[in-house]
């Protein structure tokens, strides 16, 4: 199982995925690249949960407007027919199943769909979730881009989390460097592999049922 | 004639007391009322709970009240940045109580509390740790967690424009909590850029009616705000002056960019 697709290239196979029209919101990190690989022609509306619909691209030097963030508090800029609304009114649109997709790294996916994203549970260590408990359960799909092995070579997507979850049964499908799973009433489903990666060899490495949903 | 408007910050804020209940708005530094805040330290009760998105930022605004050491405790989703090294530091040495709450249910229980809401159920946090111990019930086949509203004793957020009567326009994603916050406090102090007269505001425009502003202090134009429009090319992304050799579109953030930050690098 050679074959893994970069960052890069995995924000483009999802960005494919995303229909014209779409709002989306994308999670702080990695999810970030899929608006750089947006098809031609394609018009996405994305939102950002401090309060705005239609976020535009990072703003050169001179554009820099404090008062125009995204949730990472980085700077972006607004496209035309942009919107800026309260918080609430923006984790209603969240929590209100109004957004299409939401992308979202993850520590661990269950088989179920849990998403475990928000916290290693590590002592010591202090705990932030933000917005992340409202993305995960809000979206009409809920799109998690991530490796499929962690560093140290421990599979991310397992029978039941082992950190604290984020939110229960709530992805959709996970977008990973060496295959595409659906998460399906009876497990994972992987429905495109990358490169030599075979189903055989995913089902090994996962050690988890998987539902051969490959097209030739 | 009804004039909301205070000369001095500092009389607009003398009634917080010790052990109140404080609404500070703000998205990081966006929104956040520093000018009031900083009246806040000046003025010294101590004994305080914060609500507000983040911990602070930096060294400023929300930062340096915790830094005075007179807030017992914080009501926050995002406590943890690259920037919040105050929050941090009391952190650890157990110099705070903190509750981490979602922050759509955060936001959710402020604009309860201001709607006459007691407590509402909601999805969000159902079967996590979080919400471990709370009431849970299920509609329609889905679990829902209930939570109660979170009013408070004094609201101090930042606005853009207001007049006398108390009407309030922000500024793009400045508005964030604002607007909630200012109908859940007993008295809400809003800071503006600048009054103006009664009729200059759009009627169609204005996300915070008076009704709901008790005070408005007139600060100035920021930085990058002379004259009330925008000019670009002069803060960084945290409205601090530019300096060279930082990018201004990701400010302090990006010396911190790839190392191990928990939810912020995987949300």
């Amino acid at each position: 199982m050679a074959t893994r697709i970069s960052r890069g290239e995995l924000a483009a196979r999802l960005a494919a995925d995303i229909p014209d029209g779409a709002y989306v919101n994308l999670g702080i990190g990695a999810p970030t690249l899929v608006a750089d690989h947006i098809p031609e022609g394609r018009e996405i509306n994305l939102h950002t949960e401090n309060g705005m619909l239609r976020m535009g691209p990072a703003p050169d030097a001179v554009n820099v407007d404090p008062d125009l963030i995204n949730a990472g508090k980085q700077a972006v800029t607004e496209l035309p027919g942009a919107s800026f609304f309260n918080q609430a009114e923006s984790f209603g649109i969240m929590r209100g199943g109004h957004l299409d997709v939401c992308v979202l790294g993850a520590f661990e996916v269950s088989q179920a769909g849990d998403l475990a994203n928000w916290s290693t549970g590590e002592p010591g260590s202090i705990p932030a979730v933000g917005g992340a408990m409202d993305l995960a359960i809000g979206a009409k799909q809920v799109y998690v881009m991530t490796d499929l092995l962690t560093r140290d070579g421990r599979p991310k997507l397992v029978a039941a989390c082992a950190y604290p979850l984020t939110g229960r049964r709530c992805v959709s499908r996970v977008y990973t460097d060496h295959a595409v799973f659906d998460v399906t009433p009876e497990g994972f489903a992987v429905i495109e592999t990358f490169g030599d990666t075979s189903v055989a060899e995913l089902h090994e490495l996962l050690g988890l049922r998987l539902i051969d949903r490959t097209t030739v | 004639m009804i004039d909301k408007v205070c000369g001095d910050i500092d009389e607009a804020i003398a009634d917080i007391g010790d052990g109140a209940t404080i609404m500070i708005g703000g998205f990081g530094r966006a929104g956040q009322p520093v000018d009031l805040i900083e009246a806040l330290i000046r003025h010294g009760a101590r004994d305080l709970t914060i609500v507000s998105n983040n911990a602070g930022n930096g060294d400023v605004g929300l930062a340096a009240l915790l830094a005075s050491k007179r807030v017992r405790k914080i009501i926050c989703s995002f406590p943890r940045q690259n920037d919040s090294w105050v929050f941090d530091g009391l952190y650890r040495a157990g110099e705070i109580e903190l509750e981490l709450v979602p922050q759509g249910n955060l936001v959710e229980r402020i604009r309860a509390a201001g709607a006459g809401i007691p407590a509402f159920y909601t999805p969000t946090g159902a079967g996590t740790d979080l919400y471990a111990d709370a009431e849970m019930r299920e509609f329609g086949g889905r679990e829902y967690v209930l939570v109660e509203a979170l009013p408070a004793d004094f609201a101090l957020i930042q606005g853009y424009r207001a007049d006398r009567l108390g009407n309030v326009q922000y500024r793009k994603t400045a508005r964030n909590f604002g607007p909630p916050m200012a109908t859940a406090a007993t008295t809400t102090i809003v800071q503006v850029d600048e009054v103006v007269p009664v009729g200059a505001l759009d009627p169609e425009s204005i996300p915070t009616p008076g009704i709901f502003i008790d005070r408005v202090i007139e600060v100035g134009w920021r930085d990058w705000t002379p004259g009330g429009d925008f000019a670009g090319g002069r803060v960084d992304v945290n409205g601090e002056p530019v300096e060279d050799g930082v990018d201004p579109a990701v400010g302090e953030t990006k010396a911190t960019e790839g190392k191990p930050s928990g939810v912020e690098g995987v949300r």
